[in-house]
């Protein structure tokens, strides 16, 4: 379909990205890749007055080394994610997670912050970054904040991002040497998850030293599977020990029913899932 | 001197048209432009079963850009209603169809209005400027208690039962009675499956465009059946037949869902002679999910008979078929097209089948790739697998057991057909080897004794199809509102080119390369030098288009009736040059020659001759061109083993294909690449209501499966590599030997799928998995759980998923 007419706006620094959204008010919408917006309006689910596309702003796109930790400019393309080196080293769960998403063509066009800011519950990337215990850095009008990943996903396509602010970067502390897998589950090799699982452990000598489990869409966001991240943390590395642990994957979560699953059939997954993602990740 | 050519037909020739085809170059309806074209959009019903009490459209007339907006009552007197061609029986009930709802909506997606505009942007603008009151009335969902009456729509019809048509062998001579058959059996296996809603999912949306300014008002349609439509707009809209041209340009795809006189098309018409402007329509892919015709929904009751020994003994088939809200082209006759297949490839000795067709308040029902014969299929090569477990024996061995075997051809069947060749075992045992069926069966008892998570299955399907249609004979003996004949004419050029005038009408299938085979062999001339016409009544005025796999055993045979034709012609004139007698000449590769001798003319140079007319037999017209109009003896009935092995995820439900190893024979084959494109489409869209394809609604009568994120289509990922090979048994039917490919795959694979499926998991106590065959629904099943459907709300896809694009009241970021 068409969408509804709208003006168009292109700022090329954040300050004036800002300064644009704060002047339009409600009526403005930002565009990163448009892969999840552009449906939406051609669909006329949505008809914002004016789009404001943050495509021409250098200083959001690329990736960089701080330190403990990595930034990813909001607006860095799932493609780019994928090959880039400080991601692969020090973030292996997220290249996992993204080289799931969709297929090239739209992993050229959307982007890991639109993707988090869209914050669908069956995104492939919101778990991911939960697991890392990343930061969101936002920046409206009375300049950054930052808002930690667990924070951040407030409920279904609903994120703590006021109004006024745009997501500018986000930080990824190093997991250095850990193993990791994302295992999603779906029904055509092109889909969102069902339910998916992002995991990433460090062992040391056969024993599990940390572990991170996060799983998409169990609820209306991202959730941590703690109960399972603490049965594992000292215990062995071991299958028996995995798969223990795993049982603990459905506890506190109230997943949807929908056409592809009932809650029940999601709980089950979920720990199917966990078992698999934690088999693969203390094996990478 | 002949030439020893190789000959074109049985030549793997890339397809000329893929070119212009696959780059986009072409004129697609949506292409078109025309000075002073206006642009039409439709508001549709967001409600299943509504009466309209009011309809304002006051704030839409004054929108920028809009020229008129029309609603139902403001067209009701022109646009008439729209046709069914094939009344199963002659109490039939049907409602009115009108193009735009009058007063009553009876699906959600149903058009009620029509904007004109100058932008195609300002016409679904304007949408939102048209405002009509709903009074809601009960919806009608469910099939069996939509057979029951419990709530009607179509209320002055006084039932939800359209027709109800019945064959029994007992009755037609054709065989023995079931109910003495079942009475008397060893073995029953009693089963009702279901064959969900499939929406047809071609690749190029719908569009229309319509100019009224000529003296003949012409309409291009991405349709499959340009001269049926011409035909349909006539009588739905009373403007004369010969003020009527109908362009089909190059069409992308159909699948029997272009096989339809659209309201769209009608209401294009209609508002175009209103205003005298040329107007353009082209559907969105929601629009297209949610209004274009739907396939298969039925609900079939099924009783087999059988003696221990595995003989069977009788088929009972009961069948509920869902119309929809209304009887499109030919909505009731796509389960009686199944009537005809359900005893297979089989020696039943008794069938009765039994169909009542019912009203529901979804989007219409009618021609679905296969068109009952798929649901046919299905049934009985479930059922077939389904007695072979209860007897402990092979399913390939049952079914050999059954079939008829290839020394007794031709064969009479209990459903009164004459199958004229075929050769089953040839086909199984190359499916078998193919496959390694041997391998994968000891590798499925050995991961059972391990218990595997992953566990195999092997699943069967044989088939056989009645395609080419028709015999006009025979369809005027089902009630069908027309012939099954084709036409073709040769025209030949005064530069030795040719053209192929067809009345069939291409829309993906590679009519021009095929037919350029034919002509090129039969008249000796290259290939290159034949170009084929079709798609627009002005240029081939006679046909009745391209569906049920007719095109090559119907549409080829009148090529090569009037190729017969002009080579009979030009022979006279030949032997008039070369003076000599007729009988003298012999023809081949292109020339006469004078029997004995090396005098020899080319009739590339009888048509320069014939053009210039300067010397002729006395009383010959100077032309060679010539028509023919094929109707066929009998249906041709290609068939096909099909062999599927399965991985099913036992702790997920997860289904892989592991391997597919299919071999079909088609008969005679003209072009191997096209024949391989046939398996592989046919294959993904019979895999895809295995495993993936459902139309769902909700409580209220939405579709909820309104974007290709809901509606699940493969993509090659999805798919496994294909074995395919093929066997050769020539039709006895027609001249070219062939037996039409159009359908083969998306018959046979869907049974080999599930079939393969509950195979698998079998041992944990599963016969039976409803299609689409999900994970949940196969996890369900191995844990014993209610396999239906969780809920028909939309799965997340984007934030897509969860809204309707009728009602669009969700949510993004
Ligand atoms: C065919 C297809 C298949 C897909 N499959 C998958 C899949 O398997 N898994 C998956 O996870 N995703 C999938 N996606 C979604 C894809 O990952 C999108 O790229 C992503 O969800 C959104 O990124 P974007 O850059 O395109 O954002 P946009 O569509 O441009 O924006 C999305 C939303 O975020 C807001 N926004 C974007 N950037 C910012 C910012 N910096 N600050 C503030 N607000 C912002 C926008 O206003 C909008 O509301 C698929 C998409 C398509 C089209």
């Amino acid at each position: 379909m068409i969408p509804a007419a709208f003006d168009y706006l292109v700022p090329s620094t954040v300050d004036e990205a800002v300064r644009l959204l704060a002047d339009a008010g409600e009526e403005a919408k930002i565009i990163a890749g448009g892969q999840s917006l552009i449906p939406v309006l051609r669909l006329r689910l949505a008809d914002p007055g004016k789009l404001i596309d943050l495509g021409r702003i250098p200083e959001l796109r690329g990736i960089r080394d701080d330190g403990d930790a990595i930034v990813i400019g909001a607006m860095t393309t799932h493609y780019d994610v994928q090959r880039d080196p400080l991601v692969h080293d020090h973030a292996s769960l997220l290249r996992l997670a993204t080289d799931t998403v969709a297929d090239p063509q739209v992993r050229h066009q959307g982007t890991l912050g639109g993707a988090v800011v869209h914050a669908d519950p069956a995104g492939d990337l919101l778990a991911p970054v939960l697991a890392l215990d990343a930061e969101l850095v936002v920046c409206g009008m009375d300049g950054r904040r930052s808002v930690a990943a667990k924070d951040f996903f407030v409920d279904y396509f609903t994120t703590a991002l006021r109004p006024e602010e745009i997501l500018v970067e986000v930080r990824i502390p190093k997991h250095t040497g850990w193993g990791a897998h994302y295992e999603k589950f779906n029904r055509v090799a092109q889909a969102w998850s069902i339910v998916a699982v992002a995991a990433t452990v460090r062992a040391e000598n056969g024993v599990i030293t940390d572990a991170r489990v996060a799983l998409t869409n169990m609820s209306s966001i991202p959730v941590r599977a703690h109960a399972v991240e603490a049965a594992l943390i000292g215990g062995p590395a071991s299958p028996g020990a995995i798969t223990s642990a795993a049982a603990h994957a459905a506890e506190g979560t109230r997943p949807t029913s929908d056409t592809n699953a009932d809650s029940t059939y999601r709980q089950h997954l979920a720990r199917v899932l966990t078992s698999r993602a934690l088999t693969a990740a203390v094996g990478a | 001197m002949t030439t020893t050519a190789e000959p074109e037909v049985g030549r793997a020739r890339l397809r000329k048209e893929d070119a212009r085809l696959v780059t986009g170059r072409t004129r697609w309806t949506d292409n078109l432009t025309l000075p002073g074209l206006l642009h039409l959009a439709f508001l549709r019903s967001p409600v299943a079963h509504a009466r309209i009490t009011a309809v304002d459209t006051e704030e839409a007339r004054r929108m920028p850009g809009v020229i008129a907006v029309f609603t139902g009552r403001d067209l009701a007197a022109a646009q008439g209603s729209l046709p069914c061609a094939w009344p199963i029986t002659p109490d039939q009930k049907a409602p009115p169809a009108p193009p735009l709802a009058v007063d009553q909506v009876n699906f959600a997606g149903e058009a009620v209005a029509v904007v004109v505009a100058r932008g195609a942007a300002q016409a679904q603008d304007a949408l939102v400027g048209i405002d009509v009151t709903y009074a809601d009335l009960p919806v009608v969902l469910d099939l069996a208690s939509a057979a029951a009456d419990s709530d009607l729509v179509h209320p002055d019809l006084g039932t939800n039962r359209s027709a109800r048509w019945v064959f029994d062998s007992a009755e037609a001579g054709t065989g023995g009675d079931v109910d003495a058959a079942i009475g008397a059996a060893e073995v029953l296996i009693e089963r009702t499956y279901r064959q969900q809603r499939l929406i047809p999912a071609f690749m190029e949306p719908r569009s229309v465009v319509v100019d009224p300014t000529g003296e003949q008002l012409t309409m291009w349609s991405a349709t499959q059946i340009p001269h049926i439509l011409r035909l349909m707009l006539a009588l739905t809209t009373g403007t004369p037949e010969h003020k009527v041209r109908v362009i089909a340009p190059d069409v992308g795809g159909g699948f029997g869902g272009k096989l339809q006189v659209t309201p769209e098309e009608v209401v294009a018409m209609v508002v175009a002679q209103r205003i005298g402007k040329p107007v353009k329509w082209t559907e969105t892919r929601s629009e297209s999910l949610l209004s274009a015709h739907h396939g298969r929904d039925q609900l079939q009751k099924l009783t087999l008979a059988a003696r221990r020994d595995g003989t069977v003994t009788g088929l009972k088939v009961e069948l509920l078929a869902d119309m929809g809200a209304y009887l499109r082209l030919v909505t009731p006759g796509v389960p009686i097209l199944g009537a005809f297949m359900f005893n297979a490839i089989y020696k039943f000795p008794a069938y009765r089948f039994e169909c009542t067709n019912v009203f529901t308040t979804k989007v219409p029902t009618d021609a679905y790739r296969g068109a009952g014969r798929p649901e046919a299929t299905y049934a009985i090569e479930r059922l077939m697998d389904e007695l072979a477990v209860e007897l402990g024996r092979d399913p390939i061995e049952v079914r050999e057991q059954n079939w008829i075997k290839h020394d007794e051809f031709p064969f009479t069947t209990v459903a009164g057909l004459e199958y004229d060749s075929g050769n089953y075992e040839a086909a199984t045992a190359r499916a078998k080897e193919l496959l390694g069926y041997d391998a994968l069966r000891a590798e499925q008892r050995e991961r059972r004794a391990r218990g595997d998570v992953v566990q195999l299955g092997i699943g069967t399907s044989t088939f056989t199809e009645m395609c080419g249609l028709a015999p006009s004979r025979v369809l005027g003996a089902l009630s069908y509102g027309a012939g099954g004949w084709e036409h073709a004419q040769i025209r030949m050029l005064p530069s030795g080119k040719v053209e192929v005038v067809t009345g069939s009408s291409a829309h993906g299938q590679g009519h021009e390369t095929a037919w350029s085979q034919i002509v090129a062999d039969q008249l000796g001339v290259p290939f290159e030098d034949v170009e084929v016409l079709h798609g627009d009544t002005q240029i081939s005025p006679r046909g009745l288009d391209t569906y049920g796999s007719r095109s090559l055993t119907v549409g080829g045979m009148a090529v090569l009736k009037a190729g017969e034709k002009v080579i009979k012609k030009a022979r006279r004139v030949a032997a008039h040059l070369m003076e000599c007698a007729e009988d003298d000449l012999e023809f081949a590769g292109g020339r006469f020659t004078v029997r004995g001798t090396e005098r020899s003319t080319g009739i590339t140079d009888v048509a320069l001759a014939v053009f210039a007319a300067h010397d002729l037999p006395d009383g010959v017209e100077p032309t060679l061109d010539s028509e023919a109009t094929f109707d066929p003896d009998n249906f041709s009935f290609p068939h096909g083993t099909h062999l599927c092995a399965v991985e099913v995820d036992t702790e997920t439900g997860f289904t892989r294909i592991r391997k597919y190893a299919c071999v079909d024979d088609v008969g005679k084959v003209v072009n191997p690449i096209i024949v391989e494109g046939q398996v592989h489409g046919g294959l993904a869209q019979g895999i895809a209501q295995a495993l993936y394809e459902e139309a769902i609604h909700d409580e209220s009568g939405t579709l909820t499966t309104g974007t290709l994120a809901d509606y699940l289509v493969p993509s090659a990922a999805d798919l496994p590599h294909f074995d395919t090979d093929r066997t050769e048994t020539p039709s006895t039917t027609n001249q070219l030997g062939a037996k039409g490919v159009g359908e083969a795959g998306t018959i046979a694979s869907t049974p080999a799928v599930v079939n393969a499926i509950v195979d698998a998991v079998r041992h944990l106590g599963v016969n039976d998995v409803e299609m689409p065959c999900t994970p949940y629904r196969v996890w369900a099943a191995i844990n014993g759980a209610n396999p239906s459907t969780p809920s028909t709300t939309p799965a997340p896809g984007g934030g897509l998923g969860s809204v309707t694009p009728t009602e669009p009241t969700g949510g993004t970021a």
